[in-house]
């Protein structure tokens, strides 16, 4: 049985009409073997070509040439018989959400037929691992994110399969909700000898994975064991430790913009871990680090991941340098809160969303606001922007109270939002032309500052906005939320969905505002991104938990044995869960 | 002045904006001009009462001068076309159950003899009256053709009613009809228009983005209303075109008057279909409670049947319906040549209308609860 692969592809290319109307390869020219009873990963930036590979695997797509079998069986021919045996979780799953969880459970266990006989066994089987079995008179609607794609991946496997093919099933889902998630994905491969074939952007995800396959741009750019891809790394990766009093993101920032000598460089734990071409030699790098000292450290995947991706982008100089801060006018003291935020509180009904939470912001500082799904960190967010009136509290941003002086104080905001949230059949100019307006410029002070912005972010002024490429989109979203070079720019999870290098580049942009004055507010669910941050909050059930530099929150789980800030955060909230517990308990 | 001068920056702005967002749309910019221009057409030659074509057939067992002479008379308005001579009353209620006469006309044997006799002769009009407004108009048609023949056979009747009809001399229901359009088509599309500005933004999330910027409730509601009262506007302007030049349906009226009805009949629609998009959470539900809207607005507005003739109930409803003060000004203007003293009362409902929802939907922009 082991011996046979599940599934064979062979020189396999797909090609789709792009929403500017030119062709592109979706999949261009894979070739690769999936082996059975094992976790496979497909591993790669968004647009790589992850879903349409899986999409073709489940039969929902035609390949363009080249052949594709899964489980023996020609898929393009004989669709039916595929996915009478496999089970496929795509990425947006079709819950019900009138239904209640017991009743979607049902319902997906009538499409596909399964006998009755069979049916309480295994609900209660998935009901268990999911731990939704308090659950199943809700309706689904009405459960937390997390909760939904465990949900999802119940009705998914409602009958036992002989394949089961995940697509980005941690796609916004918070630390606590990924890390169930992937133990109910182990344990099945470890009891049931299941064959699992799972795409995912996150790097501690593919570790996990028996076999990982990178993508980027429909292309494979490596196939192997995490412990070989690994190796590719080996020799160059470095940690570097700043200087006493300056912030890790900035001898980041001197890092990467030197994709001459450093291939990847990002904020950890307070330093830097960089990875250096092989070929330049100590002297050139100490004249980078300068003051800095540095030592070698074990290579992860992560190395690997990105090492590839430079070598097939970098090339072409994906990320330039985004220059030097761009001026921004501050004025004020440095050291001035510019967000007060003091017994703030949030009810919708009955539920409270915020409770009573207090905090301040100093300017120039880059803030992060963490928290699992549904924690209140998107309603403080948007009282913080004004998009949502506080239940009561005092609030004061850019030092205008936001209760008597709503309008002025969005004059001195800027906003950019988690979906890309301007006007898409506009040009970039067009839009840039509306918003600049909204914040009163006009005339020559407008002219000017959109030819400033289009040269800062390289944009295209005729482009048609909605068929910017994600990376681009959100550039323009950020020229449009500091046009009127506000002294906040509030940015709510600005890099789900942008790959790896746009990441990189986007903070780099972040620290150059920061260190120009401008105040950042920011939400986020990658955790490693904390640690660009001068402070975090993490929020849970609307309370604040941990308030502090990112040293001083893993310092508050030391105990637990955090070492990064993923595992930090798991820590934090379980900890507030248990004591809510306990509370809840001794009433 | 500064302070006004920024002001009104910000609103073009937006407006601009939306102007913009309008015209872009390919399909939009077919939207805003073929359909009123199709409706108008399609409502000018297709939703007519009048009698132009009636089939009728006839049982005359008479056979005599008198019989002929009717018929002749008949046969002469080009209105009433023969379709069948029958010969037994037998065939008289199948050509009706078919459809094939509107009318039959049965004259019966003895007709020759009485009407020279000068005694009363009982002719039978039996009507179709599946079709009841279409068979009365027929009945009312031959009853005035009996009459005409009466006379000429000098029996004249003590009283004769002599009839002008004012306004529409030939009661063409064209008339009637077209000028109502000027409100009513453009109706239909500026509270489309409106309902859905909002709602889009919603849905695609852009309306977070306007929000956080310094745009106070009453600049973001100029900004939306400015767009569709202009657009709703143009419609009108198009249907008003058609009327005047392609059906030559003389206006008696001042334009600038009718524009005034219009623009204020416009923003109170704009009003209307500015607070569904502030309550819609989607396009998809903003659509379904304009379509819930139209038809009562249109069924309650006097287009096609007179307000008068509905319950009390009903009437005191259409306060609320600014299509059928918009119907009743147009028409008063077009037709009578009403002037402002005369449809002063028809603007207290419409401002009314428009006083409530416009501020109501600037309110619900940003309070509506997620």
């Amino acid at each position: 049985m082991n011996e046979t692969p599940t599934v064979v592809v062979q020189n396999l290319c797909k090609a789709f009409v792009g929403p500017d109307g030119k062709r592109f390869a979706a999949i261009d020219h894979v070739s690769m073997a999936v082996r059975a009873g094992e976790l496979t990963a497909l591993v790669g930036p968004d647009g790589a070509g992850k879903t349409t590979l899986i999409r073709m695997m489940a039969g929902l797509l035609k390949p363009d040439s080249g052949s594709l079998q899964v489980l023996g069986i020609d898929v393009a021919a004989h669709p039916q018989s595929v996915q009478d045996r496999i089970s496929y979780m795509p990425q947006r799953f079709g819950l019900y959400e009138d239904l209640s969880v017991q009743e979607n459970l049902d319902l997906y266990a009538d499409l596909h037929g399964v006998p009755q006989e069979q049916r309480h066994e295994r609900f209660t089987r998935m009901l268990d691992m999911t731990d939704l079995a308090r659950f199943t008179e809700r309706p689904a609607g009405k459960l937390s994110g997390g909760m939904k794609q465990k949900l999802g991946l119940a009705c998914t496997l409602v009958r036992s399969p002989d394949l089961l093919i995940l697509d980005e099933p941690s796609v916004g889902v918070d630390p606590l909700s990924r890390r169930d998630l992937w133990k109910i994905v182990q344990q099945l491969v470890d009891e049931e000898q299941l064959s699992v074939i799972v795409s995912t952007a996150y790097m501690d995800e593919a570790e996990r994975c028996g076999r990982v396959v990178v993508f980027n741009h429909g292309r494979l750019l490596a196939d192997g064991s995490p412990g070989t891809l690994r190796q590719r790394a080996r020799g160059m990766t470095y940690t570097a430790s700043p200087p006493q009093g300056t912030p890790a993101r900035e001898l980041q920032a001197r890092l990467i913009d030197r994709p001459d000598l450093i291939i990847d460089a990002v904020p950890r734990g307070g330093n830097v871990r960089f990875i250096r071409r092989a070929e330049e030699d100590e002297p050139r790098l100490k004249d980078v680090l300068r003051d800095a000292p540095y030592e070698p450290r074990p290579e992860e995947l992560e190395d690997a991941f990105m090492m590839l991706l430079r070598q097939q982008e970098g090339e072409k100089g994906a990320t330039k340098p985004s220059g030097e801060a761009p001026s921004i006018a501050v004025n004020g003291r440095q050291d001035q809160p510019v967000i007060v935020v003091r017994d703030l509180v949030r009810k919708f009904g009955d539920f409270t969303a915020v409770a009573s939470t207090s905090f301040e912001v100093i300017r120039g500082e880059i803030f992060g606001l963490l928290g699992p799904n549904g924690a209140g960190k998107t309603t403080t967010f948007r009282m913080l922007c004004g998009l949502l009136p506080a239940t009561s509290g005092y609030l004061e941003v850019a030092g205008r109270n936001l209760r008597t002086a709503r309008a002025e104080a969005r004059g001195r905001i800027g906003y950019v939002s988690q979906k890309f949230a301007l006007y898409g059949n506009l040009s970039v100019r067009e839009n840039l032309e509306f918003f600049g307006g909204a914040y009163g410029l006009r005339g020559q002070t407008l002219k000017e500052r959109i030819a400033a912005s289009l040269e800062q972010f390289d944009l295209d002024p005729s482009a048609q906005s909605g068929i910017l490429p994600p990376g681009y989109k959100q550039r323009l979203a950020m020229a449009t939320g500091l046009l009127h070079q506000p002294d906040i720019l509030f940015l709510d999870e600005p890099t789900s969905g942008i790959d790896p290098l746009a990441r990189r580049a986007f903070w780099r942009t972040i620290t150059a505002l920061a260190k120009g004055g401008v105040t950042i507010v920011i939400t986020t669910h990658f955790m490693e991104e904390a640690e660009y941050c001068d402070r975090i909050a993490i929020q849970d059930a609307g309370k604040m938990l941990a308030l502090g530099t990112p040293q001083q929150v893993r310092e508050q789980t030391a105990a637990s044995g955090a070492q990064d800030m993923n595992s930090a955060f798991i820590a934090i909230v379980e900890q507030g869960r248990a004591q809510r517990e306990i509370a809840a308990n001794s009433i | 002045m500064r302070r006004c001068l920024d002001y009104l920056a910000k609103v073009w702005a937006l407006v601009h904006k939306e102007m913009l967002t309008l015209v872009k749309d390919p399909a939009n910019r077919t939207l805003l001009i073929v359909p009123a221009l199709m409706q108008a057409l399609l409502y000018g030659y297709g939703a007519t009462y009048d009698l132009t074509n009636v089939p009728y057939a006839v049982l005359d067992q008479s056979r005599g001068a008198a019989s002929t002479e009717l018929l002749a008379r008949l046969d002469g308005t080009g209105v009433f076309h023969r379709v069948a001579t029958l010969t037994s009353s037998g065939q008289l209620a199948g050509v009706i159950d078919r459809s094939e006469a509107l009318v039959v006309i049965s004259i019966p044997s003895d007709f020759e003899e009485r009407v020279a006799a000068g005694q009363q002769a009982p002719l039978q009009v039996i009507l179709d009256g599946r079709n009841s407004s279409t068979a009365g108009s027929a009945a009312s048609y031959v009853s005035s053709i009996v009459a005409s023949y009466n006379q000429s056979l000098g029996n004249v009747s003590s009283i004769a009613v002599v009839s002008r009809s004012w306004f529409n001399p030939n009661l063409e229901s064209r008339w009637n009809m077209m000028p109502g359009l000027i409100a009513s088509l453009s109706l239909i599309q500026t509270l489309m228009l409106a309902a859905l500005s909002v709602a889009r933004e919603r849905e695609q999330g852009t309306f977070d983005q306007l929000l956080v910027t310094p745009f106070t409730p009453l600049q973001i509601l100029i900004g939306k209303a400015v767009p569709s009262i202009l657009v709703g506007l143009l419609q009108s302007t198009i249907i008003f075109l058609i009327i005047l030049f392609w059906f030559k349906i003389p206006m008696n009226g001042s334009v600038w008057l009718l524009y005034l009805a219009l623009f204020t009949f416009t923003t109170a629609s704009v009003g209307i279909g500015l607070s569904i998009s502030a309550v819609a959470l989607n396009m998809q539900q903003a659509m379904l409670y304009t379509f819930m809207l139209i038809m009562p607005f249109m069924l309650l507005s006097g287009l096609l049947t007179p307000v008068r003739n509905m319950p009390e109930a009903l009437q005191m409803l259409t306060y609320a319906n600014p299509l059928r003060f918009g119907i009743d000004t147009v028409r008063r203007i077009y037709l009578e040549g009403a002037g402002l003293g005369d449809i002063a009362f028809n603007f207290i409902p419409l401002l009314a209308v428009a006083i409530i929802t416009l501020p109501l939907a600037a309110w619900l922009f940003r309070n509506r609860l997620a």
